[in-house]
């Protein structure tokens, strides 16, 4: 890509979200509803909110549960999904039960969770851990089973087994439905650790935001919930970026398929 | 030039390949079981070229993976040296039909070649030594870092040839690898195999429907019958053993084995319509 193109792209990306600060600048410019101040108090409260010791006492704790709970989530989905997706009868005897499992909504069993865990760290991580693993896991077993025959056949005709063949030929092969599995459970995982610790914590993102509201201190609230934002793009951001690098083969591939 | 006529092999000398009373049946349980190949018997001697060809549906192809030990047979077996295929064997090296499908397209063009060395336990100066030797044979000293997708149809098979080149199989099957390249690429590759085989010395089984190619190849061709299949015929192909496209193709031999092979594989076809 030229640095035009880029910086083109970059313009185009950046005009919808100027165009919609600019749209709630105005509507909100008079307003005098305590609920909804206008933009430029939350502006202007955002320094003074967001202090660097508020970053280590609230935002690093939330980013250490998000990334904790969704690195193990995609380590368990991967390994399970490359089980279940190389096996036959593994996948069929489990299919109902990750179904149902699959099926509970993750925030439900917060209250389970304190029971065994607490209302520690490790329950929030948990929560994480079981919200994010399913797409990752469904989308692995997915991509093991796309995995081409013809490239299979090849690797058993050159002696690719076993633990060459997980990573010379299963895990790259099934890395494009990975990542997508990876980017539906990392928006996941933002919502979940909100919702841990909304409800039981002394620190984070979620109990700030929370705090806020409770103390009425509304143009607060309101920058959390934009810092939560700049967060979740971020992160997805690092995401794409990593993504890019591991699947420069696939997008490549795909291109030259295009053109013919 | 060289008139060598190639011999059918001894019966003293043990044959490379060996396939005895292969038979495939595909399904029973639920469906019905149908029968792909019924009784398949021929062998391969050693540093033989072999073009086995046959009408479209002739289980060429399940003829092909069960000598690959990528599928059992129903009866039979196959014979590689002196043991009995009962999964891919170690000395046997297959280059597929679908160039685009058997190459790993998150590898590179070097690493597509050496990756098989790397399961083969060599060193690594011996892998290298492989690897540019395999590629600058087919051509391909120059792309050693492009990725398989950036190359086309043609040279991406010549990979695939390459990859199977520094295995340094006693076997290279080859599954119609030029069914799915352009005219001009495809007669470049045929004389690309032929060269290897005469260089290195490998016993080739080379399948194809396409009757030229069989014969301006191989030594022998053997015709299959339509599904369910047998051997039809073995045709020796007493062409001189330096062949060239143009000068070969117009030989009043080559006229005369095309016709052979021809009337054979309408025969083939015909066969079952009765």
């Amino acid at each position: 890509m030229t640095a035009e193109k880029l910086a083109r792209t970059a313009t185009l990306g950046a005009a919808l979200p100027a165009l919609l600060l600019a749209l709630w600048w105005v509507a909100t410019a008079d307003s005098t509803d305590p609920y909804v101040p206008p933009l430029s108090l939350i502006f202007s409260t955002f320094p003074e909110t967001w202090t660097a010791e508020r970053l280590q006492h609230d935002v690093i704790p939330s980013l250490a549960r998000l990334l904790s709970g969704f690195v193990l989530a995609v380590v368990i989905g991967v390994a399970a999904g490359v089980a279940v997706g190389s096996f036959h009868g593994l996948r069929h005897t489990l299919e109902p039960v990750l179904e149902f499992l699959r099926a509970i909504p993750s925030p439900v069993l917060i209250p389970v969770v304190i029971l065994f865990a607490g209302i520690d760290d490790t329950m929030k991580i948990l929560v994480i851990v079981y919200g994010c693993v399913w797409p990752v896991l469904l989308n692995t077993v997915e991509g093991v089973r796309a995995i081409d025959s013809v490239l299979t056949d090849t690797s058993r005709c050159y002696g690719i087994n076993r633990s060459a063949r997980l990573r010379h030929l299963i895990l790259p092969g099934a890395s494009p439905h990975i990542f997508a599995g990876m980017r539906q459970a990392l928006s996941l995982s933002i919502i979940l650790m909100v919702i841990g610790e909304m409800f039981a914590a002394s620190n984070g993102l979620g109990f700030s935001i929370v705090q806020f509201q409770r103390s009425f201190a509304i143009p607060e609230m309101w920058t959390g919930i934009i810092v939560l934002g700049l967060v979740g793009i971020a992160l997805s951001l690092l995401l794409g970026l990593i993504e890019r690098r591991a699947l420069a083969w696939y997008f490549g591939l795909r291109r030259s398929q295009r053109r013919e | 030039m060289t008139s060598t006529v190639s011999k059918p092999p001894l019966t003293d000398t043990r044959p490379m390949l060996d396939v005895r009373g292969l038979k495939k049946v595909y399904g029973g349980g639920r469906t019905d079981p149908v029968e792909a190949v019924r009784d398949l018997t021929f062998s391969v001697a050693p540093g033989e070229l072999v073009c086995i060809v046959g009408p479209s549906g002739a289980g060429k192809t399940t003829l092909l993976k069960c000598i690959a030990g990528l599928m059992q047979p129903t009866e039979g077996e196959v014979v590689l040296g002196a043991q009995t295929v009962s999964g891919p064997p170690a000395g046997m090296a297959v280059v597929f039909q679908e160039y685009g499908r058997s190459l790993f397209p998150w590898l590179t063009v070097r690493q597509n070649v050496e990756l098989p060395l790397k399961e083969k336990k060599l060193p690594k100066a011996r892998r290298t030594e492989l690897v540019v030797k395999a590629l600058s044979a087919v051509g391909l000293e120059h792309v050693h870092d492009s990725y398989p997708w950036q190359l086309s149809g043609g040279m991406q098979q010549r990979v695939a040839i390459a990859r199977a080149v520094a295995y340094e199989p006693q076997v290279l099957l080859m599954d119609e690898p030029f069914a799915a390249v352009d005219a001009q690429t495809r007669a470049d590759l045929e004389d690309l195999v032929r060269e290897l085989w005469r260089r290195l010395g490998v016993t080739i089984v080379f399948v194809t429907h396409d009757i030229d190619e069989s014969v301006y190849l191989g030594q022998r061709v053997i015709v299959l019958s339509s599904s369910p299949t047998v051997v039809m015929e073995d045709v020796t192909v007493d062409l001189p053993a330096e062949r060239d496209q143009i000068g070969t193709r117009s030989s009043q031999r080559f006229g005369e084995l095309r016709t052979r092979v021809y009337s054979l594989i309408q025969q083939a076809k015909h066969h079952h319509d009765l």
